[in-house]
């Protein structure tokens, strides 16, 4: 017997509402506040809520602290983004050497700062970085380098933040790189042995090339999730000192849920979006023209 | 002996790695069993003189870490109960049936993954003020219920199930429900220890959103009130880390006992349509 009604859309109804309500809806709404001036007052009573148009983004161009909190972000994004997806691919092709021993202990290791709780990594770095008693000072001292106050210091902060976040990440992309690394046919590399490319050759012209479309995939994902920083400001610099550490996304939630200046958030949360989306149709297309290799999966 | 001697650096490089990575970790632990002070020392010490319970019995006794942990427990495995349940359902439609507008509602699904979650964020801190859910529980689980990311590991899954064995418990007379729960469900376990495992674990660590719906202290999550706790008791190196030893204790010993799933859900997670 066939039901009236595919059973389908009983099995789709929960979670597709659940998406469609708290996710679409709230994109959607978003996009309306941030056309108001919904602030503090428009909270009591939505009386005092008034259509500003694009006033809120030409607000948000001419704030000094938008640019600095830009800046900063993006610092992190370019800086953080490759250094993570550097170690991740070196340690991934250390680990696939056939010679390695130990290999899921290493692999566990290496992963394990992936699953910790980013705030209480946060708070263990903070006396990390302490500029009297912190390990890292210490080793430092150990080579004959001078104390350097890590958080305190506005040059040094964002570093010091970068750092804690390539430490915490990297391990997610080595994964994904060692089952790209895996997925590459070994006759490749004996061919490329017959046609007398060695080492940083095969490297060069047989691993990088077959590992494109998982490249494509981490630089994205790593890109997405580094424009989202903040925890780390949140919790070991307040984005201090002098607004060094300050990112988007500790902008937006200062002027959203500490001053309640909402319409004004919804647009720095809006051009945030705009940034991520122009930056990943840009890197797809890049890559898309650059490799126009058989599409090799991650697995 | 080459290869004897490659092996050897290959092998320094990567122990030194490792216990680079491993040693804010052990640090933590370590000054979390130290006496008051301790942590403080110069030059640092990594190994405590006399271990101590004292940091741990005070964050149970004057810090009502209990409470914390108990509410951090109960946000991660009730979310992850019901999206379990919820994802599951909507995989499997999108894997088994044919409907008016499954690909377009599934690549609508997928383009969103691109949509920052702090887009949304405002709007629907409003929106669940409204329904009087700021400060419960709820309003963690709410939003929580169901994920993108959820439905589409489980129906790259169940794709696999074959029609036929889902036909024949039809002609058997099977109910819809009856099949999804005796016949998908189980087919599909790997995928949701996967997925659970994933979601208790980000439920976990999450922080900006409880950060913002849970406003009452007696409601914080463990890493909200391990942030809150850093701000005045930053002093007491060795109370912060038992606290940091606490939060991320359960779930590093979930990981390493299941590690087999997580790392599976990655590489399902980044496979290319």
């Amino acid at each position: 017997m066939r039901h009236r009604i595919n059973p389908a859309y009983w099995f789709l109804a929960p979670a597709l509402s659940v998406i469609a309500i708290f996710f679409f809806v709230p994109v959607a709404a978003s996009v309306v506040l941030s056309v108001t001036d919904f602030d503090i007052y428009a909270v009591a009573s939505r009386v005092n809520l008034r259509f500003v148009g694009v006033g809120n983004y030409v607000r948000l161009l001419g704030e000094p602290l938008f640019w600095v909190a830009l800046k900063n972000t993006l610092y992190f994004v370019l800086v953080g983004g490759p250094l993570s997806v550097g170690l991740s691919l070196g340690v991934a092709v250390l680990l696939s050497a056939k010679l390695v021993r130990f290999r899921t202990v290493f692999r566990t290791i290496f992963f394990l700062p992936v699953v910790t709780t980013l705030v209480a990594v946060a708070v263990v770095f903070r006396y990390v970085y302490h500029p009297r008693f912190g390990l890292l000072n210490y080793a430092l001292s150990l080579i004959g380098i001078r104390p350097i106050d890590w958080l305190g210091d506005p040059n040094w902060a964002m570093p010091a933040i970068i750092l804690m976040a390539v430490w915490k990440n990297f391990g997610f992309n080595m994964v994904i790189f060692i089952a790209g690394l895996q997925s590459i046919p070994e006759r490749l590399y004996e061919a490329a042995d017959i046609d007398g490319a060695h080492g940083w050759a095969q490297f060069r012209y047989v691993t990088l090339p077959m590992l494109a479309p998982t490249f494509l995939f981490v630089a994205i994902m790593t890109m997405i999730g580094y424009f989202q920083l903040f925890a780390e400001p949140y919790v070991m610099t307040q984005g201090g000192p002098a607004h060094s550490t300050l990112s988007i996304v500790l902008f937006m939630y200062q002027q959203g849920f500490r001053w309640w200046n909402m319409g004004y958030a919804a647009a720095i949360a809006f051009v945030l979006f705009t940034i991520i989306l122009s930056l990943t149709v840009i890197t797809m297309q890049l890559r898309g023209r650059q490799s126009a290799l058989p599409n090799v999966g991650t697995r | 002996m080459k290869r004897g001697i490659q092996g050897f650096v290959l092998h320094g490089v990567l122990g030194g790695a490792a216990f680079v990575t491993l040693l804010p970790l052990l640090w933590m632990l370590s000054a979390s069993l130290m006496p008051t002070g301790e942590a403080t020392a110069l030059p640092p010490r990594l190994l405590p003189t006399s271990l101590t319970l004292e940091h741990y019995r005070t964050l149970f006794t004057r810090l009502s870490v209990a409470r914390y942990a108990l509410n951090s427990a109960l946000l991660a495995s009730g979310v992850t109960l019901i999206s379990l349940l919820l994802n599951s359902m909507a995989g499997y439609a999108f894997a088994k049936f044919r409907f008016a507008g499954r690909d377009p509602t599934f690549q609508t699904l997928l383009a969103a993954l691109v949509i920052p979650g702090q887009v949304a964020m405002l709007p629907l801190f409003l929106m669940l003020k409204e329904m009087g859910v700021i400060n419960t529980y709820w309003g963690v689980i709410i939003p929580g219920m169901a994920s993108v990311f959820g439905i589409f590991l489980v129906r790259q899954y169940a794709l696999s199930i074959p029609d036929t064995l889902l036909d024949a418990a039809r002609i058997d007379g099977a109910g819809e429900l009856r099949i999804y729960w005796s016949l998908v469900l189980p087919a599909c376990a790997p995928i949701l220890v996967t997925l659970a495992i994933f979601t208790f674990m980000g439920t976990w660590n999450d922080f900006l959103w409880p950060l913002i719906v849970l406003t009452d202290d007696r409601m914080y999550t463990l890493p909200v009130a391990l942030a809150n706790l850093s701000g005045e008791h930053g002093q007491d190196i060795e109370l912060m880390m038992a606290g940091a030893v606490l939060t991320v204790l359960p779930v590093a010993v979930l990981f390493v006992a299941l590690q087999r799933y997580y790392i599976a859900g990655i590489l399902s997670g980044s496979l290319k349509e």
